[in-house]
């Protein structure tokens, strides 16, 4: 049976020395944590411009491990994520190179990228609080600090603990407060929650609606994916109960992560993979990519799209370093073990 | 159990071996060499537990391993029990009686089977939450306001995964129990009868002791596809031991203490297999001619007959029914946007890839099976189990088994051809389609070997040493005696086989090449945002898709023998 696998050795090698082959052409290679259908005008455009094919794995887990085995071969030119964690491990993994560009670090503010280079912030997004237009009085809440409040006590809607936006969140905690105070602050806000943390953030907004609480957080996208939504009409009935708080707008600011783009070690296609984040970072494809996902450009003086600026408008961003934070996943995770806050 | 049946002498009889020792040794290194690559990817991951970088095992067992292990306990025992009741009953009712619509049942029981469970999961979340159409119709007729004026049972906690799970793994059990009861002789049956066994105790304690082997294996099936389903639990926040994986490798960042995880569930598995074969060493039956006699079987009437008919029908409209009513609702609303070009190769790829993958498991499993029977030594056993392991396996963490071996073999080639030919010849078969082949065929071999095996044992012996002692060698004998008997139990595996790629979705997620879609990689990237609806078409396809191995199967089934 070992012939099997001999023959079908023979069919996948003329098949990959033609994939192999084909690389060398113009192309640029992407591994992606992003779905593919939220990239994709962003990349149509690119080739349109300049003629660069851009080939694409999406996957939710699993592409950095590809990546590290694949070693020196690997035909991957440029990691692309929906958060600023799995940049952060691939570059302390060794996965990544720094990348030396004006037009990056003009178009990229300092905060939104790594100080050595190595990773890249293509958009931002910010982690609100969803009040109850009902229930929730205007200015009732104002921080993240106040969910611990036992008067909020069965009120609160969250996604699970584990998932990455809290932890980052978490993880800002930790870099302001230190880890014990975050932990009693994590039990507070799990003794406040209305229900085991379930469900993706849209669902948290939805359960406000449905009365099963009245505070929920949430990135700040989903709103414009939900009052926009002519498929579901209903989401737009759960935007409408909700208004939006932007936390700790007195002191140092809302909570930002990023979604985000690093260069391959050993990128085949360098040369591609870098004219692709500078095209990124573009005010064009900024406004492309903050007008299809409801996020914020990253580059600062891009044209934000109508409806964030009628709901949202400016606000204060907390400045504190995404490479810090990045830093503190781990201890954020293990805290939400240790308070059971998902079980 | 309450009935032996007749046991024949095969323990003790010698391997079925010829004196051309070289030509024998061609298939017992042969099977260990497949075994060994099959296993690769399952050995790479225990490296990993047992080499962490950083090894937070202290962490885990303090903190989360306890409701990890005890979760997965409950959600086994429970789809396991469910799982046994519906597909039992529902096999004994369609093979032993006859109430209208038997004919329909015989086939649609197995229906719930095309349908993944990721997406009954999504379905009846639809559904049955407060915004969907069920609740919004009980608010309406009773004037509810919000969630807080009544009470209504959540679909997203244990309760709810081990519903649906039970609802798409039953026909596993259904299928081998099935088999077995048309299998089973009638003069057994009569006999029992005769002794004055109420139909139902003729059932409990002849028919059914005799089914259990096949029921042990169908239940050892559920078991796995339970222990490493990831969606489910995922989207009702049920903490099961691989939802604890996925958590462990990417929110601590800690990939070997995910592995350590996953070895631990591989010691679960190892206690399914063993209970599953101890079941099945019990006892040796083998054909009788008197299976082509046709069942008589018993006549209902009245509300029994009713009853009986309402039984099977529950299963298959919950099962399958509803779920594609509502998919098919979704798809049809969104056709235009759906029937594209893309669509039609994403569908190309999966009926691709799961053929050649069904093809190699069967080659693979009869190889595997074959060399077993003719060598009848402990280590063949121990390489059929150890190959079987993927199974159980979440397939995120065996994809990463299967990257490890194929880029490292890869990366050796490289070198090597670069050191003495001054050729790069990168990598070879990791991100190419050979990768996600590879991975079905490790994960879904178990489903091949273990009905392949069950098949080949209910062969005499004696076929094979007149098939030799006539002077044909055993891979002759192989060909041209054993193929022929047992190719609807091969049938059988490879459609099985063929349906599970379909729905597989982690592992071909991260092994895909460039621009690479499956039917299931596509409906995942909708379905995972919640947008049901921009899936809705594939998902439908790979659900109808699903059927056609489903109706295929139940007819060879039904062929074994002639009910009326």
């Amino acid at each position: 049976m070992q012939n099997t696998f001999k023959k079908l050795a023979f069919i996948a090698l003329p098949i990959t020395i033609a994939a192999t082959s084909v690389s060398a052409a113009d192309e640029v290679n992407i591994y992606s944590y992003r779905q593919q259908f939220l990239i994709q005008p962003m990349l149509e455009a690119f080739t349109a411009e300049t003629g660069i094919k851009a080939n694409v794995v999406f996957a939710k887990k699993g592409l950095i491990e590809r990546l590290e085995h694949e070693g020196k071969n690997s035909p991957a030119d440029l990691l692309l994520t929906s958060d600023i964690s799995p940049l952060y491990y691939a570059v302390a993994t060794g996965l990544t190179q720094a990348v030396d560009s004006d037009v990056l670090e003009q178009n990229i503010p300092e905060q939104f990228r790594d100080p050595k280079d190595q990773w890249f912030g293509l958009t931002t997004r910010a982690r609100l609080i969803y009040a109850s237009k009902d229930r929730v009085a205007q200015g009732e809440i104002t921080s993240y600090e106040e969910l611990a409040d036992p008067k909020w006590k069965g009120r609160i809607c969250t996604r699970s603990g584990k998932h990455s936006y809290n932890l980052t969140l978490i993880g800002s905690m930790i870099a302001q407060h230190g880890e014990a105070d975050t932990e009693q602050w994590l039990t507070g806000l799990k003794a406040n929650l209305a229900r085991k943390p379930q469900g993706n953030d849209r669902a948290q907004v939805k359960a406000v609606k449905e009365g099963v609480c009245d505070l929920a957080l949430g990135n700040s996208y989903y709103f414009g994916k939900m009052i926009t939504n002519e498929k579901q009409p209903e989401q737009k009935e759960w935007a409408n109960s909700v208004n939006l708080v932007f936390p700790n707008q007195q002191d140092r600011g809302t909570h930002m992560s990023i979604s985000g783009a690093a260069l391959t070690k050993y990128a085949p296609n360098k040369d591609n993979a870098i004219k692709l984040m500078e095209f990124l970072s573009k005010a064009q494809s900024q406004a492309m990519y903050a007008e299809a996902n409801f996020e914020f450009p990253v580059r600062p003086n891009t044209k934000r799209s109508a409806l964030i600026e009628q709901y949202m408008g400016e606000f204060k961003q907390d400045s504190v370093s995404l490479q810090k934070v990045a830093k503190l996943r781990v201890d954020a995770a293990k805290l939400v073990d240790k308070v059971g806050f998902d079980n | 159990m309450q009935a032996e049946p007749a046991r024949h002498e095969t323990e003790q009889l010698p391997p079925l071996i010829s004196g051309r020792r070289g030509y024998l040794f061609g298939w017992y290194s042969c099977t260990w060499t497949t075994a060994l690559m099959i296993a690769l990817p399952v050995l790479s991951v225990f490296y990993l537990a047992l080499f962490p970088e950083e090894n937070i095992w202290a962490h885990l067992v303090e903190t989360v391993l306890p409701v990890y292990v005890i979760t997965t306990l409950q959600l086994l025992f429970g789809v396991g029990a469910l799982s046994i009741a519906t597909g039992v009953c529902g096999a004994w009712l369609v093979t032993m009686c006859r109430f209208p619509g038997r004919r329909i049942f015989e086939w649609a029981l197995l229906l719930p089977f095309a349908v993944p469970a990721y997406v009954i999961a999504y379905v009846y979340t639809d559904l049955l939450e407060y915004s969907g159409s069920l609740q919004i119709f009980l608010r309406e007729i009773f004037g509810w306001q919000t969630a807080r004026d009544y009470w209504f049972p959540d679909i997203r906690t244990l309760g709810g995964a081990i519903l649906m799970l039970a609802m798409v793994l039953y026909p596993y059990i259904y299928l081998l129990a099935r088999a077995s009861f048309l299998e089973q002789s009638t003069t057994i049956h009569d006999a029992s009868r005769t002794l004055g066994c109420t139909p139902f105790q003729s059932f409990y304690r002849v028919s059914l002791p005799i089914a259990r082997p096949a029921i042990a294996v169908g239940l050892s099936l559920v078991s796995m596809e339970t222990l490493n389903d990831f969606g489910t639990v995922d989207y009702f926040a049920v903490k099961s031991m691989s939802a604890g994986i996925y958590d462990t490798w990417l929110n601590m960042n800690n990939l070997g203490g995910a592995a350590q995880i996953a070895s631990l569930m591989m010691i679960f598995v190892v206690m399914l297999i063993s209970l599953e074969r101890l079941a099945r060493s019990k006892q040796r039956q083998f054909h009788s001619s008197d299976r082509f006699k046709a069942l008589t079987g018993y006549q209902l009437s009245g509300w029994k007959a009713w009853g009986a008919t309402l039984l099977c029908a529950l299963p298959v409209i919950t099962g399958f029914v509803i779920p594609v009513w509502v998919l098919a609702g979704y798809a049809f609303s969104n056709l235009d946007q759906l029937w594209t070009s893309d669509f039609i190769t994403h569908a190309s790829h999966s009926f691709i890839l799961s053929t050649i993958a069904a093809l190699l498991t069967i080659v693979i499993a009869l190889l595997l099976a074959y060399s077993k029977r003719l060598h009848k030594k402990q280590s063949l056993k121990i390489a059929a189990q150890f190959s079987s392991l993927g199974y159980a396996m979440p397939g995120a963490v065996l994809a990463i088994g299967v990257i490890i071996p194929l880029a490292a073999f890869d990366n050796a080639v490289d070198s090597l051809m670069e050191e003495y030919f001054n050729i790069s010849t990168g990598l070879l078969l990791s991100g190419t389609a050979f990768a996600v082949v590879f991975a079905y065929v490790v994960r879904f071999l178990a489903v091949s070997v273990g009905s392949v095996e069950s098949s080949l044992n209910k062969i005499t012996e004696s076929m094979d040493m007149a098939s030799r002692s006539l002077g044909l060698s055993p891979l002759q004998t192989l060909v041209k005696v054993h193929l022929p008997l047992i190719k609807g139990g091969i049938l059988t595996a490879s459609l099985v086989v063929f349906v599970d790629c379909m729905k597989e979705l982690p592992a071909t997620l991260i092994l895909r090449p460039f621009n690479y879609d499956t039917l299931a990689t596509y409906v995942y990237q909708f379905a995972s945002d919640e947008m049901l609806e921009a899936c809705s078409l594939a998902a439908l396809l790979i659900v109808l898709v699903g059927i056609i191995p489903v109706i295929l199967l139940s007819r060879t089934i039904s062929g074994t023998r002639d009910s009326n």
